[in-house]
């Protein structure tokens, strides 16, 4: 074990746990004093006036208390690690207890997850009591970032509305949750020569969802957008899926539509980031989380 | 009244007024942050009364600014008289009276401003820190400078605790504080990962085992037997617990470190070395309370010693409790829940502020030399805090459990059962009767406050008119 840079440091730890504990029992044996019984005796001293101490012995039932404790040490330490390098003899160790409860685990509950990983995510979404376990892996999971109702945060996409950075099929869902996603929107404060160009794209933005904006501003920031923006947002700014950037044309928002916040998303850019799945719940589980987000925008449809 | 021109009982009284003030201030402001645990909406959106920042704010408050000054004030009082001589150095003990008062001040100034080392219970930067040590120095010279003056050959047994403590927790301040400074107001830890962790949680258990148990272990062995007017039940068992309990405590941190990347073996030695501390924190409580016998009777009439013996008995559930929670199976239920902060308040509420309330009540007439305002608000206090002390820790305890079972509850799929913004919302009533335990609490300081003051600001009483509670 690494724990100890040398020999010595093994012997430390064992002398004086084992030392240590030892020196209780003469501790007590010495201290112990007769049985219970007669006057009780004070000592000879008094401080401060009247402050006087007795010399009754130790209460048997606390006295048994304290060697129930001592002799529960020695058998802890022989059996479970604890004194230096020594591993006990029941061989325990926390990272082996922690195996055997996520492998017991993993045979009890894994079937039924394999189970669903085998069929179609749009099936699957259909699947009454599947969802219901979907719904509680995503109220753990998911909601955090995503929200209870899956209507999003500032940042946070919302699931509900129909809008999707990466795409709402089945599949491109589950590709989402499995090896997340990094949203990177650069910042083009120096490239648009300073704020007066950030304000020039933003009104121009905001015409694309025909929001009210200064038409002049707009005319120019135009010129800038088809330039520097189209790569990514489309020369209709229509967003692009493979790239997680976002329609301009629909009203939605990741960070907020004021023109503020448009200008401040333009000049100094936005990172987003889903994390990846794959390993820490595995691809079965997944598979059931995508059914189930799919599910809730489904519900969109028939609302 | 001869005898007390000799002690020096100017800097006791500073203590002692500033122990009630701190008391209230601290107290305060947990009233305060239990009600942002019920009402987020109290955090008013300002940094600096967010729960973030005001809860190390009312740790360190009712610790080291209540729970200090009464460690300070009885300490300096106890050696005096049982000692029978005055304290070496009036200089020096009013420079620890100004220098802890400043440490208290800065640290309510930088704590709201976020100012911190985000260490638990050692928030304070470093050149606070450097302060503490200069103060910590002084209080251990004056302290057992004039325990080598003594008059009496035997030092008494709340010396021996008193001392224990000043000495160990000035290790425990000095090696958990090492840092690097790289400003005025940041500094890093010396230590890395888990070796941090476990220096720590060595300090934060021991903050617990030495300040806020064997001071207090002072005080009740100077105060119960006085307020009781009977010697202790044994000095065998003093011997006994004390040189046990100083050993045992020190090896108790890793038990904040359960299941996590500290390794087993050190796991291990945290866990046994708890459960061997019942025995002698039980001893303790036995010498408390068995003081008493033969004079059960005077707990009926006697506030004070009301607050002393119920304070042992919170102190002998507590320590019950804490070996039982270090414990790892029990350790697995109940760690990162409510059960850990009813915990340490019933030991907080109940030991630590019990013990110093009614040392207070004790000394304050006697340092002033008046009698007690009114014995009957002494009762009343006593009956509110007890109220208040019973309402927090059983919240704590149905919504730490509660906690605890929601977090493992696991449905027939494997999926678990409550999300955590689930069990949040189930704690919302228990957090609101806290915040009323902590309230009638709060209440209880008031009128001790309000006791006190006009204790001091009353008359003195006539020559050789009796002190009612406080004669002996």
């Amino acid at each position: 074990m690494a724990d100890f840079v040398s020999e010595f440091w093994h012997w430390f730890i064992i002398v004086l746990t084992v030392g240590g504990l030892l020196a209780m029992f003469p501790l007590i044996i010495l201290n112990r004093g007769d049985k219970p019984g007669g006057d009780p005796q004070t000592t000879d001293h008094t401080w401060d006036e009247d402050l006087q101490e007795y010399n009754n012995p130790l209460p048997g039932w606390w006295l048994n208390m304290f060697y129930i404790t001592l002799v529960f040490s020695f058998a802890y330490l022989l059996l479970y690690p604890g004194l230096g390098r020594f591993p006990g003899f029941l061989g325990w160790t926390s990272l082996g207890q922690y195996e055997a409860e996520r492998q017991a685990a993993e045979e009890k509950f894994g079937p039924l997850f394999n189970q669903y990983a085998a069929e179609d995510l749009k099936v699957l979404a259909r699947n009454e009591e599947a969802m219901k376990t979907g719904e509680r892996l995503y109220a753990n999971y998911c909601a955090v970032c995503h929200g209870s109702d899956a209507r999003g945060a500032r940042g946070f996409p919302n699931l509900r509305d129909g809008d999707w950075l990466y795409g709402g099929a089945p599949e491109q869902i589950k590709t989402s949750i499995l090896d997340g996603r990094n949203g990177a929107m650069p910042g083009w404060q120096a490239a648009l020569g300073g704020e007066k160009g950030v304000f020039a794209v933003t009104e121009f933005v905001l015409s694309l969802s025909d929001r009210e904006h200064n038409a002049q501003a707009a005319a120019e920031g135009k010129a800038k957008f088809q330039q520097l923006c189209v790569g990514c947002h489309g020369p209709e700014g229509k967003g692009n899926q493979a790239l997680g950037a976002p329609n301009l044309t629909n009203r939605t928002w990741l960070y907020g539509g004021s023109q503020k916040t448009v200008m401040e998303s333009i000049a100094n850019g936005r990172q987003g980031r889903m994390p990846p799945h794959r390993e820490f719940l595995g691809e079965d589980k997944v598979h059931l989380l995508a059914a189930y987000v799919y599910s809730l925008a489904a519900e969109l449809e028939h609302e | 009244m001869s005898t007390q021109e000799t002690y020096n009982y100017h800097v006791v009284r500073q203590f002692a007024v500033m122990t009630v003030v701190w008391g209230i201030v601290g107290m305060l402001v947990g009233v305060l942050i239990a009600a942002q645990m019920a009402w987020p909406v109290l955090n008013f959106d300002i940094p600096w009364l967010t729960f973030s920042r005001l809860r190390p704010l009312h740790t360190n408050a009712v610790i080291f600014a209540f729970g200090g000054s009464a460690l300070f004030a009885t300490s300096y009082y106890v050696i005096q008289r049982t000692c029978g001589v005055r304290l070496i150095s009036d200089k020096l003990a009013a420079f620890t009276f100004w220098g802890w008062q400043t440490v208290i001040v800065l640290a309510a100034l930088t704590l709201p401003l976020g100012i911190t080392t985000s260490k638990e219970y050692a928030e304070l930067e470093w050149p606070i820190d450097l302060l503490i040590t200069v103060v910590w120095v002084c209080y251990a010279i004056v302290f057992f400078g004039t325990m080598v003056k003594r008059k009496e050959r035997h030092i008494y047994v709340a010396n021996w605790f008193y001392g224990g403590f000043i000495l160990t927790v000035a290790l425990l301040h000095v090696v958990n504080s090492a840092a690097l400074p790289v400003s005025l107001t940041k500094s890093y830890s010396a230590f890395a990962g888990v070796q941090d962790a476990m220096v720590q949680w060595w300090y934060g258990h021991n903050a617990v085992g030495f300040f806020l148990t064997a001071g207090f272990l002072g005080i009740m062995y100077y105060f119960i037997p006085k307020q009781a007017e009977r010697p202790v039940y044994s000095y065998r068992l003093s011997v006994v617990h004390f040189w046990a309990l100083v050993f045992t405590y020190i090896w108790a941190g890793p038990h904040h470190l359960h299941y996590t990347a500290l390794p087993d073996w050190t796991q291990s030695l945290g866990m046994v070395f708890s459960l061997v501390l019942l025995a002698p924190s039980w001893g303790g409580m036995i010498n408390g309370i068995m003081t008493l016998s033969g004079a059960w009777e005077k707990l009926r009439h006697d506030p004070i010693l009301k607050f002393l013996i119920v304070s042992v008995s919170f102190y002998g559930m507590s320590t019950f409790e804490g070996p039982m929670m270090a414990i790892k199976t029990v350790n697995a239920l109940s760690h990162y829940t409510d059960w850990t902060i009813g915990h340490v308040h019933s030991g907080a509420l109940g030991w630590v502020g019990f013990i110093s309330i009614g040392a207070m009540y004790y000394l304050i007439p006697r340092l002033f030399d008046r009698e007690i305002y009114s014995v009957k608000l002494i009762e009343t206090h006593f009956w509110v805090a007890t109220i208040g002390v019973v309402l927090y820790i059983t919240a704590m305890w149905i919504s730490g459990i509660m906690q605890g079972l929601m977090w493992r509850a696991v449905n027939a799929d494997g999926t678990l059962t409550y999300s955590f913004v689930e069990s949040v919302q189930a704690m919302h009533p228990y957090y609101i009767i806290r915040f009323v335990g902590g309230a009638l609490y709060l209440t209880g300081m008031l009128i001790m406050g309000y006791n006190v003051g006009r204790t001091i600001l009353g008359a003195r009483p006539a020559e050789g008119s009796p002190m009612p509670a406080a004669a002996h």
